[in-house]
């Protein structure tokens, strides 16, 4: 019987990396949508991104918000300390999130395509990774200061820190990837031939620097945080999954062939790192304040929410298999005819 | 400088969530009337109503993003600018929070699907059944985020232990007492504004454009609700006034000026205070407040003085109060008055001053949630957690607070005003006749009779 608290963070690292996966594709459809605009190749991918964002842009949304209550509901402490040191970057994210989910309903069920909607939601469609990688730089400590019962955020430590920016670009490219590829797939499947040609350019373009990107936060991450990074040097075979995944995705990619395919090896590529990555920083959600057995919540709620969440799994994954099947696998309405 | 922050962190929380409740609250309401719509649509095999049911659904998702993405905030603004109150309320009150995410997230699925699927399937109850889970989500998403604001009203369901929370019970938490009278009131209040506002849009569209069938059966079918669930929100309202009046009677006492404990207590309509707390120019209904907070119009009303100064609500609910209960009487008012002149032959239902008053209602009806709410959140200050928590201990210490509510304002303002030209754009130009031309249009050109 594994503990309530191991159970807790388990399942939140899964929605994390749920959400990491959705909001890329969503945060790099934006963006590809206003550089496709500009560079007036719009006409091939505009509407191919919008039929598969249409449906599903809310759900991507609920996903944050669901990791995000969860883990204040099961660490309360990180409340007190992301919350207080957060409030300025946090509050960023959120009217950055709060401009583009609006904006993003105005361009498209209002009546008239707006240039600025669009370069607002483009736009923001990388700023929002980067606002929101700063929490994951925080957790790997140094950049908090407690003082006598007050939270601050270390502003200059923390814009000095090689960490920190090679984290920031480690997400926007990654996001990039991870929806080029994605969408890579969507034209295949809606036999799109001009836009699955220019994906696929984005894909193997935003590659490259993904993986420099991951090697440099890496690197720097073993100067930073040694007791992680050592960690992450035992999960060895995971790290080193991801590598392999991540080649076979861009042979794949390379000589475009089973699109489907290679999304799903970008899929496990991220899994593995991002799995790498959390089981590495146990026992710590902030180091050093805030560790997973000392930040829980008490056992019945904790359990309570176990039960919450397997109770909400039972509801939510058929409804998404359901959106799954009536927009991203059904042929028809991918290509346009429903 | 500390409490300067903690004034900051009010207006914030209090800003977001002025903006958040106008969305929310269509979000909770218009669902209900989108079914409703498309029911009577396929029973009565009228495609007016049909249409309704479209036109609606494609306003309220624009609402819907607002409604979104504010939320996203206000959930966010809960640990950012209340770090303290969430480290110890968090271990209470993180399985409604929870829940109410997970409602949501249903309700949003199936929104998409809704709104994706018209005419994909044969049989069109399939397409109406998808609005259930809408429907159910949007109210259940209600009802749990009313019962954390229960929580805090009339936290109950743990012990206190050196300052935390412990010995949790997280249902007990959830059902404390506050929360039946309050989830009755918010679920009718939201269905009696979403009725309101659709009414009113019906309302306003005859004033400009002259009558029309579409108009007219909008009209009557809203109303209709508007009336049902006006009688709804009055006997809610009364359960909350005699569950203040039990259980957290300092608040009933702001609400109603009343400073001293006795027997018999006037019910006091408007007025002011002069400096030594003396009533000037209230209208007093002799013993009615005894009535309405006991059923019995001798009862021992709990007076204000009763209670520590510095545990006192602002003594300004009390015209937020009296602007809620008599926005909600003004809206039944015109609502029986529309089915009087709709019935009595003799009178128009639509002439203009009553077609006036209904959109005039739909003002009322939003004004009426915020005086509400705003009474309820102002009711209960200095306490965040009634008896347990003061505001001031949870309030974030970071003095950028300040900026960020003038970023936020500014955001609001924006989002606003854009929500607003957006949906003007989207319905302005595109009247409902001209898109039944159309779709008559279209079955003609199929060889579809109508």
């Amino acid at each position: 019987m594994i503990s309530y608290e191991l159970a807790g963070i388990s399942v939140l690292w899964i929605f994390l990396y749920g959400y990491l996966i959705v909001a890329s594709i969503d945060f790099g459809a934006g963006f590809f949508a206003l550089y496709a605009r500009l560079t007036k190749q719009d006409h091939l991918i505009n509407r191919l991104i919008s039929r598969y964002l249409s449906p599903v842009w809310e759900i991507t949304n609920v996903f944050f918000v669901f990791f995000f209550v969860g883990i204040i509901g099961f660490f309360p402490d990180t409340a007190y300390y992301y919350g207080s040191a957060l409030l300025v970057p946090g509050s960023i994210a959120v009217i950055l999130l709060a401009v583009r989910g609006s904006f993003y309903a105005f361009q498209n069920y209002g009546s008239k395509q707006n240039i600025i909607y669009l370069f607002l939601y483009g736009a923001t469609g990388l700023l929002i990774p980067a606002s929101l990688s700063v929490a994951l730089t925080l957790s790997e400590g140094g950049f908090i200061i407690e003082n006598s019962g007050t939270v601050t955020l270390a502003y200059w430590t923390l814009l000095t820190s090689p960490l920190s920016w090679s984290i920031v670009a480690l997400a926007i490219v990654s996001v990039l990837f991870i929806s080029s590829s994605f969408l890579a797939y969507y034209a295949s499947r809606a036999e799109d031939q001009s836009a699955l040609k220019l994906m696929r350019t984005y894909a193997l373009f935003w590659s490259i620097p993904t993986i420099i990107a991951a090697f440099t936060a890496f690197v720097f991450l073993s100067q930073h945080n040694e007791r992680h990074f050592h960690n992450m040097m035992d999960l060895w075979w995971l790290l080193g999954s991801s590598v392999a995944f991540f080649m076979i995705a861009t042979w794949l990619l390379y000589y475009g062939r089973l699109y489907g395919l290679a999304f799903i090896f970008v899929m496990l590529q991220f899994l593995c790192a991002f799995f790498a990555y959390g089981i590495g920083q146990y026992p710590y959600i902030l180091d050093p304040y805030i560790t997973i057995q000392s930040g829980a919540t008490n056992e019945s709620m904790g359990i309570a929410l176990v039960v919450a969440f397997i109770g909400g799994l039972c509801l939510l994954v058929p409804s998404l298999i359901l959106v799954f099947r009536l927009f991203l696998f059904d042929a028809e309405y991918v290509k346009g005819k429903k | 400088m500390m409490i300067d922050t903690v004034m900051w962190s009010k207006w914030l929380t209090g800003m977001t969530l002025a903006f958040h409740t106008i969305f929310s609250t269509i979000g909770v309401g218009v669902p209900l009337m989108i079914a409703i719509a498309e029911f009577v649509g396929i029973r009565k095999k009228d495609h007016h109503y049909t249409l309704m049911a479209k036109r609606w659904s494609r306003g309220f998702i624009i609402s819907v993003a607002v409604g979104v993405v504010t939320g996203t905030a206000i959930a966010l603004q809960l640990a950012l600018v209340w770090p303290k109150f969430m480290q110890i309320g968090g271990n209470v009150i993180a399985l409604p929070l929870f829940m109410e995410v997970f409602a949501f997230f249903f309700e949003a699925i199936f929104l998409g699907i809704y709104l994706y699927t018209w005419g994909r399937f044969r049989n069109p109850y399939i397409h109406l059944l998808l609005t259930i889970p809408i429907v159910a989500g949007a109210g259940m998403s209600a009802v749990f985020i009313t019962t954390v604001n229960g929580f805090m009203n009339q936290p109950g369901g743990f012990v206190m232990e050196a300052g935390q929370f412990t010995a949790v019970n997280p249902l007990e938490v959830m059902l404390n007492t506050a929360t039946p009278s309050k989830v009755f009131h918010v679920l009718t209040s939201a269905y009696l504004t979403g009725a309101a506002l659709l009414a009113g849009i019906a309302a306003y569209t005859i004033l400009r454009r002259g009558v029309s069938a579409y108009s007219k059966k909008a009209l009557k079918l809203m109303m209709t609700v508007v009336v049902a669930f006006s009688l709804l929100t009055s006997l809610a309202g009364d359960m909350s006034a005699k569950f203040l009046a039990e259980h957290q009677p300092e608040k009933l006492a702001a609400a109603e000026w009343h400073f001293e404990t006795e027997r018999g207590a006037d019910l006091i309509l408007l007025g002011w205070l002069n400096a030594e707390n003396e009533i000037l120019g209230a209208i007093h209904l002799p013993k009615a407040l005894s009535f309405l907070a006991f059923g019995d119009f001798s009862a021992e009303v709990t007076g204000l003085e009763e209670f520590p100064p510095d545990e006192h609500p602002p003594l300004i609910v009390h015209y937020l109060f009296d602007f809620m209960v008599l926005s909600g009487m003004v809206i039944l008012g015109i609502g029986l008055l529309y089915f009087l002149f709709l019935f009595w032959k003799k009178r128009n239902e639509l002439n203009k001053w009553l077609l006036r008053s209904i959109v005039f209602s739909t003002f009322l009806a939003f004004l009426g949630i915020e005086f509400g709410w705003f009474y309820a959140e102002l009711g209960r200050q200095p306490w965040i957690v009634r008896g347990y928590m003061r505001v001031e201990e949870a309030a974030t210490t970071s003095p950028n607070v300040r900026i960020l509510f003038f970023l936020f304002l500014l955001l609001y303002v924006v989002m606003g005003t854009m929500c607003v030209i957006v949906l003007r754009r989207l319905f302005h130009n595109n009247p409902p006749e001209v898109e039944l031309n159309k779709l008559a249009q279209a079955s003609i050109e199929k060889g579809e009779q109508l």
